[in-house]
């Protein structure tokens, strides 16, 4: 059995111009100890098929799923206090800008220790040691010094790791990583990628990357989804993926890199693919 | 030849007042930065957030005064700390933003975006102004149709086509380039890479490209200078840079960058597999 | 760029936009349409009043409304104690009401979107300057300040106007200077800059036009403030003075027939209140459609 399971998920969005459709029909495994990287430009759908797994969209989302389960647990047929006790607990998340992330009016060491209370019930001299140890395990030099510390005073870098902190205090089986070195520069994205992979490696955790970067993807992933427009184009291991794309979107994706680049011009994608091209050469 | 763009020296400082509970204290944004660009090429700088990169940028599209340091732009000395900037000056260098959804005025048409300079520059007729611009949104990829449109009806890559456009109206010997691709996606920014290298080859015109993406730079840059902390570290041909940094700092942000190629997985993979 | 082009839905219009914000806000709704009214009644008044406001019919002094025992249907809502219809009163003095409103606002915005463009763009001195005159001015209770200025220039609609703007002033120039210095660092403002573009054009072509929308919403709250206040200036005898039939007045006049007739202040008060939570009922649903931030989904 995996552990997180999304069969033909459907998100609307009630809008002005009437009802958008921003997932249209993805299905997704994850197993334990397993990373996958869901890969997609802008307004492919990558976080709010997430989002909306974790019953974090706003209310004008209509949320359909044929299946959604996460450990054995069908998620839809949960009351929203139920789906609390697992998501942030079993499943957590991490955003893309740390800063944001953490409430500027507390110190991190409040804001970590308040999860450990809530989600564990651990006693104040349990919850700072735990917390202390935490902040070790993700790499923060003075962690006990370094509680008392308002957001603010912190890097984006450092602000990411308390939030990695935090996420991986109640030992989620599953964590999902929304674009997690986005805002963050190249020196310190290699810094958290490689402390992602290390702790996602000594845990065993399942680790959900959403991104639109294909360098993080090779770095990080074992198997990847491609998303384009809310819908799944391609889904294989992260070595077939680069080195034998099955769907042309994949393709000019990859042609599009920098990196590839072998004449004097890109080659682009809106050059020789149509959305009907993209769709009808989806995997 | 001149350089089209000569920098000696250039330093920026910030002051800080002080306050009950601080003492004012002296930011060195850009500490002693020399470089120069020659007509039709592209010098790319590299950095990390806070390097001064950006504020290199200001100084050289006259934005901001350096606080000392000579700034040449064709031959000619500017300081716009002593003297006001002659239109002339003015016009020669342009700057195209990072953020495509901040660069445009959103209560403006891109019409009227586009004609601004000229109305402010030029004497030239409406009817002129409006053939000009419309001539412009072609060469950058866009259509006449979008003439009268506003801002928000267009997408991250298209305002960054009308940016690049509005930058071009006054025919620049130089172009400071912030980022231009950094908030697009994959396939919008090879377009937008695309636009640049052709509009260079057409009109000759001078990059000063600001990146933190080496992957991009390395596509597009002819010279490459690496910011630290205010500094240049590390400043040469692509070639040199790329192929034997000499910096540490260089080297430690090559080894950063992700890389997208089928041998740096596979070796990834044989790691984790024996671990 | 066919990938940006084609999408499932076109995006809608500006003004097809701003009419479904507004229109989810039923009391937002409500109050536009009392507000037409309203208006329709004020500028038509010569056509749908039933009597002239100033004529005194001294057969019927004091005639209570229709619907109550011994009403007449010819003066549906009674007269007052010189014999005046308080129904074409009431019409009449929607003119007084919404003229004053608009005055005021026209003033306040002007001049307060002026002052504050000056404090947000230049900063510095003349900011702090500007900005604790304003405080000055807020530290008054608006009311007394309107009505010690009153007292300065004279009883009278005219000076009761000018000195509800200047009341109102400070809310206008606090939220441009607020809204201008957002905007300002903004890249458009810069790129114009880089364009060439001076001071002047900076100010009024550049900024100005995209700190609008927090300033219309703020102008129809004063609008109904500016008729609240300028009623209670009237009711103390500093506004507009009688027989002008302005709503505020014709309280004051009221007063001393509380006890015998009720209609006489009950009718003028009704005015009042109806009017003004139309407005700010209209205002909410403003806000709605035009802060981004308030926007759902």
């Amino acid at each position: 059995m995996s552990l997180f399971e999304i069969e033909n998920l459907v998100v609307e969005f009630q809008t002005a111009a009437g009802p958008f459709r921003a997932v249209d029909g993805v299905s997704m495994k994850v197993n334990a100890g397993e990373v996958l990287a869901i890969v997609g430009e802008s307004g492919s759908g990558k976080s709010v098929s997430m989002l909306a797994a974790m019953g974090l969209l706003p209310w004008t989302a209509k949320v359909t799923a044929d299946k959604l389960q996460f450990n054995g647990i069908d998620l839809l047929g949960l009351s929203p206090s139920d789906r609390r006790t697992i998501v942030g607990k079993d499943i957590a998340m991490i955003f893309q800008e740390p800063i944001a992330s953490l409430n500027p009016c507390f110190t991190v060491g409040f804001q970590i220790e308040e999860v450990l209370r809530i989600h564990l019930g651990l006693d104040r001299a349990a919850r700072r040691a735990r917390a202390i140890e935490l902040f070790d395990l993700v790499g923060i030099p003075n962690p006990a010094e370094r509680l008392s510390h308002f957001p603010h005073q912190m890097s984006g870098g450092q602000c990411q790791r308390v939030m990695i902190a935090i996420a991986l205090s109640c030992n989620p089986k599953l964590l999902i990583a929304d674009e997690p070195t986005t805002a963050l520069d190249v020196t310190i994205q290699k810094q958290i990628l490689d402390l992602l992979m290390r702790l996602q490696a000594e845990h065993g955790m399942g680790l959900i990357i959403i991104t639109h970067n294909m360098g993080v993807v090779a770095e990080t992933a074992d198997r990847v989804i491609v998303q384009y427009k809310g819908r799944k184009i391609e889904e294989a291991d992260v070595l077939s993926l680069f080195e034998a794309p099955k769907s042309t979107y994949t393709r000019a994706l990859l042609s599009a890199l920098p990196d590839n680049a072998t004449g004097d011009r890109l080659p682009t994608i809106a050059e020789f693919l149509s959305d009907d091209q993209i769709f009808a050469g989806a995997v | 030849m001149t350089h089209v763009l000569e920098a000696k020296n250039l330093t920026r400082d910030y002051h800080i007042p002080g306050s009950l509970f601080k003492k004012a204290k002296t930011v060195h944004a850009v500490k002693g930065v020399s470089f120069s660009v020659d007509q039709g090429k592209t010098l790319a700088i590299v950095g990390e957030s806070g390097c001064g990169k950006s504020t290199l940028a200001r100084i050289v599209t006259m934005i901001d005064p350096a606080t000392s340091g000579d700034m040449l732009i064709d031959g000619q000395k500017v300081d716009i700390a002593r003297e006001s900037l002659t239109p002339e000056m003015r016009q020669k260098v342009q700057i195209v933003f990072q953020n495509p959804y901040g660069t445009l005025n959103p209560r403006k048409k891109i019409g009227e975006i586009l004609t601004e300079p000229l109305i402010i520059n030029t004497n030239m007729k409406a009817d002129d102004r409006r053939d000009k611009a419309m001539a412009m949104l072609k060469k950058v990829g866009l259509e006449e149709k979008h003439y009268g449109r506003y801002p928000h009806m267009f997408s991250g890559g298209q305002r960054q086509r009308v940016a690049i456009a509005r930058a071009l109206m006054l025919n620049p010997r130089l172009l400071v380039l912030d980022e231009p691709v950094s908030a697009l996606d994959l396939s919008v920014q090879a377009q937008v890479l695309n636009l640049l290298a052709d509009l260079q080859d057409e009109f000759q015109l001078t990059y000063v490209f600001i990146s933190h993406d080496l992957s991009v730079v390395r596509y597009i840059a002819d010279d490459v200078m690496v910011m630290y902390y205010g500094e240049a570290v590390e400043y040469g041909s692509r070639e040199e840079v790329f192929s034997d940094p000499k910096h540490s700092y260089t080297r430690t942000l090559f080894a950063a960058t992700p890389r997208a190629d089928v041998e740096s997985i596979k070796a990834r993979l044989a790691r984790k597999n024996a671990a | 760029m066919a990938v940006a082009e084609i999408k499932t839905t076109t995006p809608p219009t500006g003004l097809a936009e701003f009419w479904f914000y507004f229109s989810r806000n039923k009391g937002a709704v409500i109050g536009l349409v009392i507000f037409v009214i309203i208006l329709l009644l004020a500028i038509l008044a010569p056509l749908v009043t039933p009597h002239s406001p100033s004529i005194q019919n001294r057969d019927v002094l004091l005639l209570p409304p229709a619907l109550a025992a011994g009403g007449q249907w010819t003066y549906f809502l009674g007269t007052d104690a010189v014999g005046r219809d308080i129904l074409s009163r009431l019409i009449y003095g929607a003119r007084f009401s919404l003229f004053i409103g608009l005055v005021v606002v026209t003033l306040s915005v002007i001049s307060g979107v002026l002052v504050g463009l000056v404090a947000g763009y230049f900063r510095g001195r003349t900011d702090t300057i500007i900005m604790r005159v304003m405080d000055i001015i807020l530290a008054f209770p608006s009311l007394l300040l309107a009505l010690v200025l009153v007292a300065v220039l004279g009883p009278g609609l005219v000076n009761a106007m000018i000195a509800i703007s200047l009341v109102n002033l400070p809310h206008f120039v606090r939220l441009t200077r607020a809204a201008v210095m957002s905007e300002r660092t903004k890249d458009y403002v810069i790129a114009s800059r880089v364009a060439g573009a001076g001071t002047l054009r900076l100010m009024f072509l550049t900024i100005l036009p995209n700190c609008l929308a927090p300033l219309i919403v703020q102008a129809t709250l004063a609008f109904s403030a500016a008729i609240l206040d300028a009623a209670a200036l009237g009711f103390l005898g500093m506004g507009a003075q009688p027989p002008t039939p302005e709503w505020g007045t014709m309280l004051a006049e009221a007063r001393e027939f509380i006890q015998r007739a009720w209609w006489v202040v009950t009718f003028p008060g009704l005015a009042i209140l109806i009017t003004v939570i139309a407005i700010n009922l209209m205002g909410d649903g403003l806000r709605d459609a035009l802060d981004p931030k308030l926007k759902r989904s």
